[in-house]
């Protein structure tokens, strides 16, 4: 058994942890904090927890030593109090955005601020299994990346590396409300959100920059919120270079993904689910990967989907956390989603 | 059982049982319906697509 802290447990993210490690048979979570929260049963925030633990929030400053901590929300606005809880843990999983572009420069470009620790930078293992697996095993800091780059870089990644297509893509991101987190806004209201289909980053959206550096593409991406709660669909608009045939793509997915636990090619030629679509991944920990190919004018879709607060979020770090530790990869992450629903 | 390549995508198309003529099978992977054209030697290929006739 290990002990586990989660420092911001009140949002969607810290919920979905919550959920899969009460379910880990390796992992006793001993803390959660909130600051806004704290003193209250994490139940009564996340009631599809009852009966599965007693916990109560805590202050920050309240979390004890533990073997691993993990980061739910940004600690750009307290650096030194976010270095002092990193201290208190040997192995540290952060969710938020802080620390997953390697450059302030990019940085400052997407997140409109300085980086007010730019040494940090570059300096985390990124908590994505299918590109950094030998990383992981060894890593005391890891980045889990955003969930539309996860998707997208997923569903690229097999033809990057084969060298199948140009390097310029545009990624048409689409995501469910979850996405926008747990806070409440205006802007989230049953109103102003229910039946939406906004462009809320039309242009450059700050997960190009993960999958433009995890893929070596040059990635331009847009991103629509949907009338969803959860769930993630990236579709890359790419061209294939001369000469590439619908089999080497299914062979450059099939290499890829051979031996991964929780990715899936689907580009089927019959069924309502040909291609990736979330609403069967909900819940679960899997992505699937997909394309569509014209081979006379050589369009190349890549598609991408998954649950944005399971393997977008919490799942891959909990996967994550399983290499990291040496257990079997799929420990606490054997849900394998609902249909219907 | 025996092993043979799916004519759509390649994949590895596996016969639990004797393979006869004419019977219909499914890839795994890409879902296309396949055709048993040929038991000796086995050889498979895509089976025409039946239309769905909504019209009569
Ligand atoms: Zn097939």
């Amino acid at each position: 058994m290990i002990s586990i802290a989660i420092i911001g447990g009140a949002g969607y993210i810290g919920g979905e942890l919550l959920r899969l490690l009460l379910g880990h048979p390796e992992a006793e979570v001993v803390a959660v904090s909130s600051t806004r929260l704290a003193g209250r049963r994490v139940d009564g925030d996340h009631p599809n927890l009852r009966g599965r633990t007693p916990l109560t929030y805590v202050e920050p400053g309240a979390v004890p030593e533990v073997d691993v901590m993990f980061f739910t929300g940004s600690g750009l606005d307290d650096v030194d109090g976010r270095a002092e809880l990193r201290q208190r843990a040997k192995i540290v999983f952060d969710l938020s955005s802080d620390l997953r572009l390697g450059d302030p420069e990019l940085f400052r470009f997407h997140y409109g601020r300085e980086h007010p620790t730019p040494e940090l930078l570059g300096t985390a293992t990124p908590g994505l299994p299918e590109l950094h697996r030998e990383q992981l095993r060894v890593a005391e800091l890891v980045s889990v990346p955003g969930c539309m780059a996860t998707a997208a870089t997923l569903a690229l990644m097999p033809l990057a590396r084969a060298g199948l297509i140009e390097p310029a893509v545009t990624v048409d991101g689409r995501v469910g409300s979850s996405g926008s987190g747990a806070s409440a806004g205006e802007m989230n209201l049953h109103a102003e959100r229910s039946g939406v289909l906004r462009l809320f980053a039309p242009l450059n959206h700050r997960h190009q920059a993960e999958i433009s550096a995890f893929t070596g593409l040059e990635v331009k991406m847009t991103a629509t919120g949907v009338d969803a709660v959860r769930g993630v669909q990236a579709v890359a608009r790419t061209t294939a270079k001369p000469g590439t045939t619908e089999a080497a793509i299914r062979a450059a997915y099939r290499k890829a993904y051979a031996d991964e636990p929780f990715v899936r090619v689907v580009a089927q030629k019959r069924g309502n689910y040909r291609l990736p679509e979330p609403k069967i991944l909900l819940g679960s920990n899997y992505c699937e990967v997909g394309f569509a190919f014209d081979p006379d004018s050589g369009q190349l879709l890549a598609v991408g989907a998954l649950d944005n607060l399971v393997k977008g979020g919490a799942g891959n770090a909990v996967q994550s956390l399983n290499i990291r530790m040496g257990w079997a990869e799929d420990t606490g992450l054997t849900f394998t989603g609902l249909h219907p629903m | 059982m025996s092993v043979q390549a799916c004519p759509e995508c390649a994949a590895d198309v596996t016969f639990a049982a004797e393979p006869e003529m004419n019977s219909i099978l499914e890839c795994g992977e890409c879902m296309g319906e396949l055709e048993v054209v040929s038991v000796e030697p086995l050889i498979i290929a895509v089976a025409p697509e039946v239309e769905e006739d909504w019209g009569e």
